[in-house]
């Protein structure tokens, strides 16, 4: 499929996460901060966002189970990994580490990026910095595994 | 408006957005790995792309249509901002995946992977807050 239907659907659903964030306080890192403070003065509210995420995305792979193929591509691409392995947990394990030292975790950061503050910055460039370490390190030609 | 509102209502946007890329173009709203892709041509890279220059342009979006930009109060220092960065970007890309990834998509799925991930960065984040909140 040509032309660009396929990015400006890609762009509206980016405008739509984008805006969701930014009504859903993900993008203050003081308060996913308290989010993660369990042992503290916890803030429950943020359980709310991850609880109306995943409904809805689980309403929409439901319907895309009925579907032979996407409405502008030609296959649906669905990570295919199984395996629980180490770099699975370890992996993300380093990330909540990163998340709670922080309070950001990708999404919110790139949103952020509009804001222009420098401190976003400075997490997004050693967040590039991190994966091209990741990218580089594994061996050449092997290909990539999608998100999931 | 209330916290927990405000909350769902930005959750149930965001989960919208991640069944409409799903739908539409048979994609999987991972951030991390969006963002990882764009070191990668392929036939993929323009709507990955325009995915991600939407997100960047969401918080504008908002405040125009709210008339305040988004709270964001962040109170790690550079270094720390920095290590953390560092962390995010290897660990997602290691582990496959970040919240919205293994969160919003893989939750929905009921991917196993995707269970074990959130639980341990999950795990991760809060015994990470912990320590700090000692430490201080």
């Amino acid at each position: 499929m040509s032309g660009a239907a396929r990015p400006l659907a890609a762009l509206a659903a980016g405008l739509l996460f984008g805006l969701g964030l930014s009504l859903s306080g993900m993008l203050d890192p003081a308060r996913v901060r308290g989010f993660l403070d369990v042992a503290g003065a916890w803030d429950s509210s943020l359980v709310f966002v991850l609880g109306g995420a995943v409904s809805v995305s689980a309403l929409g792979y439901r319907l895309s189970r009925r579907l032979r193929r996407p409405a502008l591509a030609e296959t649906f691409d669905l990570p295919t990994a199984r395996r629980i392995d180490a770099p699975l947990v370890l992996g993300a394990a380093l990330f909540g580490i990163g998340w709670g030292l922080s309070g950001f975790c990708p999404g919110p950061a790139v949103a952020a990026l509009s804001t222009g503050a420098a401190p976003v910055l400075v997490f997004v460039a050693a967040m590039l910095l991190g994966m091209a370490a990741h990218d580089l390190a594994r061996a050449p030609g092997r290909p990539t595994t999608a998100p999931h | 408006m209330d916290a927990y509102l405000t909350a769902l209502g930005g959750g149930l946007l965001i989960g919208l957005s991640a069944a409409m890329l799903l739908l539409l173009n048979g994609r999987i709203a991972g951030i991390s790995g969006l963002v990882a892709g764009l070191a990668r041509p392929g036939e993929r890279w323009r709507a990955d792309a325009a995915f991600l220059i939407g997100l960047v342009l969401g918080p504008p979006l908002f405040a125009v249509l709210a008339g305040h930009w988004p709270v964001m109060r962040i109170a790690a220092g550079w270094p720390v901002l920095a290590l953390a960065g560092l962390l995010v970007g290897f660990g997602t890309r290691l582990g496959s995946g970040c919240t919205s990834g293994h969160g919003v998509c893989g939750l929905a799925r009921l991917s196993p992977r995707s269970i074990v991930a959130v639980l341990v960065f999950l795990a991760t984040g809060m015994l990470t807050v912990a320590l700090m909140r000692v430490a201080s």
